[in-house]
């Protein structure tokens, strides 16, 4: 696929990657997906995100070519790959923050490198496509285990550990009412890890039905939709014994509804690094001194956040990009316990010809749509 | 009670949660939760044998922000600056760092202005943009555009009807100027044609 233009993609013929760096390798990818920050790129919300290029920084694959100081992959290996890229030795990775790798994004120091994305995480190409280059193959990739299905694998590079990784960054304690904004794959993965972490009530906020049921079948959440409500703060207040959460979960990030305002500000005229809307309702529905964990994903500009009350409450923030391949070897040993299932939240498979219609089905939520699967057709 | 010691009751015991849902409190102790020193698959290899990776070929300048010291030793290749938006780019990033409006705002315009040549660039090559087709709308009749919508307390409803009018405006506009162009260029030829005579 190609990005032409806010709301334009296509499918086009490009030339085939090809090794730029000895540490190089070439995927074909059999499953790729399109992740809700796909379409900040998709509505022209990011900066740099330009013409011809490709998206996608979920996939799986299996390995074409190696470059010559490639040692621990070879042609024909099943591999899963993280969406961040990262070169294990810098500063960032030496310290398992992987997303923030000093050594692959010349377009930023803020974020490291990701897979198809806009041009300030480096100008890479994405794998919403047939073939891939997978920079530092040795350091980013592993074996997809012989137990574990594709589709399970191919949320495991973003979303799953995503999701994870935001109940982890919010500190969960036994017995935490955690709140989360956003009913999306991470949101719905973040609310069943927070069970693992040991909540004792997990709350998703969303405006789509559909989204809020899977959230209370898949991840045995209390539900709410914030347009029944007048004042979903207050009402949060109120199912919590008007003390407020002790850990808030944002996975809505720079688009966020629920404010025309800030919609058209932010999302519309670009003049904020996003929508905080989902955020400030983080920051007033939580009790004092709690954690709220970022996991959505903003611009760089500014954005209206109300930084003031969070002062105020003293409540601690919490944001990173997922470090994806650190946190893999536990979210393996749930997924082989069968504690997390993640394929079950996939609801459409879109052939790569069709991706136009992908995206538009996906960004538009027609279709009771959570989650779209990228076939190529060399899969 | 919020105004007493005691945090509110639980609506369902720690008991009950850890009978009725699958691996409840499994990363409860944050030893289990991945950090360091659980960071690596094999803590004693991260696979990388170097300690500054090789670098790769620089085929053109390429841009990179000020704050970095010096390129860094891997970078994408995707979509080179070219044209008018490429200029505003490489400004961008040769002016001003990432903390500044002037950057974020620039890169915004060059990707405005990169759509506009790239659309134009398209209509003189053998696969001219279609500006209706490339946006999906076709999903609207297949994949029930309206029922998806309509009594579904829905918040994005609300500005779905400027998303026609951000994407077509453009489109209408540079028709409109376009046509009044060749107009005045038209009246123009025939107003010199008039005086010739």
């Amino acid at each position: 696929m190609v990005y032409r233009g806010p709301y334009r993609v296509r499918v086009e013929e490009k030339d085939r990657p090809s090794i730029e760096h000895p540490n190089d390798a070439i995927v074909r990818v059999t499953r790729a997906a399109i992740c809700g920050s796909d379409l900040h790129l998709y509505h022209g919300m990011m900066p740099d995100t330009r013409v011809g290029m490709t998206f996608g920084h979920e996939f799986v694959g299996v390995v074409d070519e190696v470059g010559p100081s490639v040692e621990h992959l070879r042609p024909g290996d099943r591999v899963m790959v993280p969406f961040n890229i990262f070169c294990g030795t810098c500063f960032y990775c030496a310290r398992g923050m992987y997303a923030n790798c000093h050594n692959v994004n010349p377009n930023a120091t803020a974020v490291g490198g990701i897979y198809g994305y806009s041009h300030t995480t480096g100008g890479y190409d994405g794998a919403q496509a047939e073939y891939v280059r997978v920079p530092f193959a040795d350091v980013g990739p592993s074996l997809l285990p012989d137990w574990m299905d594709e589709d399970d694998a191919v949320l495991l590079t973003d979303a799953v550990a995503t999701g994870y990784f935001g109940a982890q960054l919010g500190d969960i304690t036994e017995g935490d009412v955690v709140v989360v904004f956003g009913a999306g794959p991470v949101g719905l993965y973040a609310a069943k890890s927070a069970w693992l972490m040991g909540a004792g009530r997990v709350i998703v906020i969303d405006h789509l039905d559909y989204r809020l049921a899977k959230a209370a079948e898949f991840a045995h959440a209390e539900t709410c939709n914030f347009t029944e409500y007048d004042d979903i703060v207050v009402h949060l207040k109120k199912i919590t014994g008007y003390l407020g959460a002790d850990v808030a979960i944002d996975a809505v990030g720079a688009e966020a509804d629920g404010n025309l305002l800030q919609h058209v500000t932010a999302a519309k005229l670009k003049r904020q690094g996003g929508s905080p809307v989902a955020l400030n309702w983080a920051i007033d529905s939580v009790r004092k001194g709690a954690t709220i964990s970022v996991m959505g994903a903003y611009g760089p500009i500014f954005s209206a956040i109300k930084f003031g009350d969070a002062m105020n409450k003293g409540l601690t923030l919490r944001m990173n990009q997922c470090p994806v391949k650190r946190q893999w070897p536990r979210l393996f040993e749930h997924v082989k316990a069968g504690y997390l299932k993640p394929s079950e939240i996939i609801t459409h498979r879109i052939p790569l010809e069709h991706i136009a219609e992908g995206y538009h089905i996906f960004s538009a939520k027609l279709d009771d749509c959570i989650k779209p699967i990228i076939v190529p057709n060399a899969a | 009670m919020t105004y007493t010691p005691e945090k509110p009751a639980l609506p369902r015991s720690i008991e009950e949660l850890r009978a009725t849902i699958p691996g409840w409190g499994a990363d409860l102790d944050p030893k289990f939760r991945p950090a360091v020193p659980q960071e690596r698959l094999d803590p004693d290899l991260s696979g990388a044998h170097w300690e500054f990776p090789e670098r790769q070929p620089e085929k053109w300048p390429r841009e990179r922000s000020i704050e970095h010291q010096f390129l860094t030793p891997v970078f994408g290749t995707a979509c080179p600056p070219r044209g008018a938006s490429g200029k505003i780019r490489r400004y961008a990033y040769a002016k001003y760092s990432e903390a500044r409006a002037a950057h974020w705002l620039l890169l915004i315009a060059a990707d405005r202005v990169d759509t506009v040549e790239s659309t134009l660039r398209s209509f003189v090559s053998r696969r001219p943009d279609n500006p209706l087709t490339e946006t999906g709308i076709r999903t609207e009749f297949t994949r029930g555009g309206l029922s998806s919508r309509v009594g579904r307390k829905r918040a994005d409803v609300v500005h779905h009807p400027l998303d026609p009018v951000i994407v077509a405006a453009p489109w209408v506009l540079g028709a409109a100027v376009t046509y009044a162009a060749i107009r005045r260029l038209t009246r123009g030829r025939r107003g010199e044609q008039t005086t010739d005579r």
